[in-house]
């Protein structure tokens, strides 16, 4: 079988600009947010971010590498609002397409299952239908003749998720109470791209949890790359929780463009090494023992 | 011995708990922290078959307080937010959302001020708002009513109210609910014969007046005007002793 080890960069190296990708995760939890640096990093533009929304939308959005973001919402979590997607909305830099939490979901399941659309009754009489104005209605072939929203397919260019464990040959294990819609984003995408807190020999990730903790299997992935804290600064349980004082940071990076270069310049502007060097000595700066 | 004070905070606790009353075996879905402590002030009196989740990937079985560690937790049944899709679908919900904005009908926003291609303040995103309010019963919850949060017109429809899902036809209004609207100052209803916005009753200590400047469309007043029920000594003892020990609902609605 095929060993399916590679490294971030080599994932980075197959996106272009325009590119449509989406990101596992919700919210400020369990986001492949070293993939994101690296993309920030290799200088890939005019993407459209397809996301339950984090810091991966806003950081992108900061670092002025979005065309078109898809989501429902944007949140820290700990922090309502992501300042840096507010910023990019409120001064009309990027394209939105805001839709339901069910919707989103239909739309991966979709894709998944190589669907053109799934119907829903979630958007009927809400602006969605109009701020979208691309969405359509079907009607039931069947005598309730109910009219529904036909949510299109959302299809991925490249999907990144981040996993607690995975194994060389693309097994992937979250050992945290929510698979979120993972397996939905690698469904949707053309390149299934999954970075991992470690990455074990074949067989051995029933060591750590049950077999259904392995809710991501080898058919549904191309390449894993090991990456510790590769979630951070959102939260990956049990490994690690959000890093509170580190999310403080970067929303705070968004008040002034001199704030957002300072901030660029210490974590961004270097690699995955410096980043968590850069992260520790802030830690300790700010009377934090660990850091990522 | 002197008279117990009881705050406009504990007022709305109550107000929240009684949205779900009569709702029997259906997930309960508090935002907010007023709205957190009446769902479970509902699961501890008359609504005791309500499932509660823990805010994280699982139901509740205990009713702790909502300052409560997670190690005080007693988890009954997985619940991912994959499969809370499930219940939305399925109709066994009741949610109560916070609103930025409602209208007249009861649409509600919590996505964008201003014009929505380049919004004056963008809000969180639609959520799950157009789904859930034509799925299960929708109410919603508004700490602080004033004339820029009862508005005429939404900006932006994220739940939906009564003249979108009847203009929408009867896919959106086969499953459509919206209950009740609890704020600072009352509880609002829309049982009119048109769904407009009602005064169901007014909370101890406000006046009609305060409530009718404070919202920016005509509401429905009846004659007379109901005033919101003040909690029981059993009700008060369980918010105070037992669900919000650190009177976390102070700071959602100071005195």
């Amino acid at each position: 079988m095929s060993d399916k080890r590679a490294t971030v960069d080599d994932m980075v190296g197959e996106l272009h600009d325009g590119m449509t990708i989406g990101f596992g995760g919700w919210g400020s939890r369990r986001k492949p947010m070293a993939v994101v640096r690296a993309i920030v990093a290799a200088g890939i533009r005019d993407l459209t971010v397809v996301s339950y929304g984090g810091p991966d939308v806003g950081l992108l959005c900061a670092a002025g590498r979005v065309r078109k973001a898809v989501y429902a919402f944007v949140t820290l979590d700990s922090i309502a609002l992501d300042p840096h997607f507010r910023k990019a909305r409120q001064g009309g830099t990027i394209e939105a397409m805001e839709i339901d939490e069910g919707m989103f979901y239909l739309g991966l399941l979709a894709a998944s299952q190589r669907l053109p659309f799934l119907p829903t009754r979630a958007g009927l009489g809400s602006d969605v239908m109009a701020v979208n104005p691309g969405l359509r209605t079907v009607r039931s072939p069947y005598d309730d003749g109910e009219e529904l929203v036909a949510m299109p397919a959302l299809s991925l260019d490249a999907a990144f998720v981040h996993v607690n464990r995975a194994d060389t040959h693309g097994n992937g294990q979250l050992l945290g109470p929510d698979p979120f819609f993972d397996e939905l984003f690698l469904g949707a995408a053309r390149r299934r791209f999954v970075t991992a807190e470690k990455v074990v020999e074949p067989g051995r990730l029933l060591d750590e949890g049950p077999i259904q903790t392995v809710t991501i299997n080898r058919l549904m992935t191309d390449a894993v790359a090991e990456v510790p804290g590769g979630a951070h600064f959102t939260s990956c349980p049990p490994d690690y929780d959000r890093d509170e004082a580190f999310q403080k940071a970067y929303a705070s990076a968004a008040a002034d463009p001199e704030a957002w270069a300072a901030f660029d310049a210490r974590f961004l502007q270097t690699d995955e090494a410096g980043y968590r060097a850069a992260v520790r000595e802030a830690s300790v700066a700010a009377g934090h023992g660990g850091g990522a | 011995m002197a008279e117990i004070e009881i705050t406009r905070a504990e007022v709305c606790v109550v107000a929240c708990a009684e949205a779900w009353r009569g709702d029997g075996e259906v997930m309960a879905s508090p935002f907010g922290t007023v709205p957190q402590i009446g769902a479970r002030l509902a699961r501890l009196t008359f609504e005791p078959d309500l499932v509660l989740t823990d805010g994280e990937a699982a139901l509740m079985a205990n009713t702790p307080s909502v300052s409560s560690g997670r190690d005080e937790l007693v988890l009954e049944a997985w619940m991912p937010y994959r499969r809370v899709f499930d219940v939305v679908w399925s109709g066994r919900r009741h949610i109560m959302m916070m609103a930025s904005q409602v209208d007249r009908f009861g649409n509600q926003n919590l996505s964008a001020i201003g014009e929505w291609a380049r919004p004056k303040a963008q809000l969180i995103g639609v959520r799950g708002a157009p789904g859930n309010s034509l799925n299960h019963t929708t109410s919603y919850w508004v700490p602080a009513h004033t004339a820029r949060s009862f508005v005429e017109h939404v900006d932006m429809v994220c739940g939906v109210g009564y003249d979108r899902a009847a203009a929408a036809g009867p896919s959106a209004t086969r499953f459509h609910d919206v209950r009740v609207v609890v704020s600072n100052l009352g509880i609002f209803d829309f049982d009119t014969p048109d769904h407009a916005m009602r005064v169901r009753s007014v909370h101890p200590g406000v006046e009609v007046e305060e409530v009718l400047g404070a919202t920016g469309f005509e509401l429905v007043v009846p004659d007379p005007v109901p005033t919101t029920p003040m909690p029981t000594a059993e009700e008060l003892e369980l918010i105070r002793e037992v669900l919000d020990p650190k009177a976390l609902r102070e700071k959602e609605i100071p005195s």
